[in-house]
């Protein structure tokens, strides 16, 4: 550990670092490829490639093109692993890598994992449903259930490298991933874990997944243009982010490479409406996670935002930040990363962490991309169509779901 | 018995809103009849349903949408044109 770098935190918790990063989302298969897409602006919504795609109103999606088990696994795990596991288990094999650690010996018992999913496995329940109701069979695979239960990329993660502590799955909608890293910052801030893999996933992409969020009207028939005055609503994604958070001591005794530090989060409950979101509901979480982190509104450069691109999503995050951030809030940075990789709904703030850890690391802020018009009730800096150079030693993760379940990371430069 | 069109209409607004379908105007605004977002999706998707149609609404963008929402008579009227067009095809 470099010298006077403190193991622990002023009120004696554990200090947390980020050691490895991984990722299978739109844009890239990996987290060097995300970011350079998100640096350059690309955009990975596109057509949708699904079965009975021409019954689907809503025909985009950030998909993981050409998505081909076989090359990553055997037909073993391909019968137990839905979509979302594969996805998940891609992205922590990359982040394990990157992390060097072994889970081998005792360090296994003292390591779990926490995932958020919002709905598992979509596309298992989508295909044996259409076994036995469309075509009419009785009798569906004997796997069915252990493939699409939510748990299930969990658990595989922690057969693959031998996690034996704390394991399970976080499931609050669009904040899903959100609440899982905080409870596995929680766990090892608390000295219950040493390591704990975290993030999550999602893979809705298919044709009752997205048939049920038509429902709503909220989605966008073009593209995803948060905060811009034209938006016309979501855009869904698929994919999985999974990192590595372990122990500041541990990490530094062991000379890893430390990617960010994860230094505060909050979640709060709207209490209101189950699909409205609240401005005070959203700040609270912002202002929970900066105290938790001993941070004030001055010392965050960047906040990723929610930014959905829908009206009320939009709005209400930005009131938010302005009650948060006062006179800061015109200084303050907030992108949506969204508008490039989709709304990857339980797997979302997972994958948006890459942009936070981008914006520390790298000094480089993912923009908003198809921002077209100002809207005056967004009134921020919100980095439009163009990445940024800017250093930033502080940043804010923002995630709020349906159900009115908000959960902010607070997110500092390596120690 | 036929419904018409506007019976039809009256009888699903009348519904989403819990008022007797007696006391709906064609004057009223959703607002008047104390109908939220949620409820407007739930109508459009009953009035889908009722009459084999696409409407054309998002709840992103209420006001920019091509069906008219802005009183009892406007959402008819979108409606009547909207069977008429079906009709046609």
């Amino acid at each position: 550990m470099t010298p006077g770098m403190t193991a622990t935190t002023p009120n004696g918790l554990r200090r947390v670092v980020i050691t490895g990063a991984g990722t299978v989302n739109a844009l890239a298969r990996d987290v060097k490829g995300t970011l350079e897409a998100l640096r350059e602006a690309r955009c990975g919504i596109g057509a949708l490639d699904v079965r009975d795609v021409e019954r689907l109103s809503i025909q985009i999606g950030g998909q993981v093109r050409d998505w081909n088990p076989d090359l990553h696994f055997n037909r073993q795990q391909i019968v137990f692993y839905d979509k979302f596991t594969q996805f998940t288990l891609l992205a922590a094999r990359e982040a394990v890598a990157q992390a060097g650690l072994n889970f081998d010996g005792h360090l296994g018992y003292e390591s779990g994992v926490v995932l958020g999913t919002a709905a598992g496995g979509v596309n298992t329940w989508d295909e044996n449903y259409r076994t036995v109701y469309e075509e009419g069979k009785n009798r569906v695979h004997p796997f069915v259930v252990p493939k699409l239960m939510n748990n299930a990329a969990a658990s595989h993660l922690s057969m693959e490298f031998n996690l034996r502590g704390p394991v399970f799955t976080v499931s609050t909608a669009c904040a899903s991933s959100n609440h899982a890293m905080g409870q596995a910052f929680g766990m090892v801030r608390q000295g219950q874990c040493k390591a704990v893999l975290t993030g999550g996933a999602e893979s809705m992409l298919c044709f009752g997944g997205i048939k049920a969020w038509e429902g709503l009207r909220v989605m966008s028939r073009s593209a995803c243009r948060p905060f811009s005055l034209n938006r016309d609503g979501m855009v869904q994604g698929e994919g999985a982010a999974v990192f590595v958070f372990e122990d500041y001591e541990h990490a530094a005794r062991r000379g890893a490479d430390i990617l960010a530090e994860v230094a505060g989060f909050a979640m709060t409950s709207d209490a209101g409406d189950i699909v409205m979101p609240s401005q005070h509901g959203a700040a609270r979480a912002m202002s929970g996670a900066l105290r938790d982190a001993s941070l004030t509104p001055e010392d965050v450069g960047y906040i990723n935002a929610h930014g959905t691109g829908t009206a009320a999503n939009d709005r209400t995050e930005c009131a938010a930040v302005a009650e948060v951030f006062g006179a800061q809030a015109d200084r303050v940075m907030i992108s949506s990363t969204k508008s490039m990789h989709g709304h990857l709904i339980g797997g979302t703030g997972a994958v948006e962490l890459l942009a936070c850890i981008m914006a520390l690391r790298d000094g480089v802020i993912a923009p908003t991309i198809n921002h077209e018009e100002p809207d005056p009730e967004c009134a921020l800096d919100v980095v439009p169509n163009v990445a940024r150079q800017a250093r930033v030693k502080a940043v804010l993760s923002n995630a709020f779901a349906f159900g009115g379940l908000n959960a902010v990371l607070a997110l500092k430069s390596a120690p | 018995m036929t419904q018409t069109v506007k019976e039809r209409v009256i009888a699903i607004l009348a519904e989403q809103a819990v008022m007797d379908v007696g006391d709906i105007r064609q004057e009223d605004t959703l607002e008047d009849l104390g109908l939220d977002s949620l409820g407007l999706v739930e109508s459009i998707f009953a009035i889908e349903e009722a009459f084999d149609i696409a409407v054309p609404f998002n709840a992103n963008a209420p006001d920019a949408s091509d069906f008219d929402i802005s009183s009892v008579a406007a959402i008819i009227a979108a409606v009547e044109g909207l069977v008429a067009q079906a009709k046609a095809a």
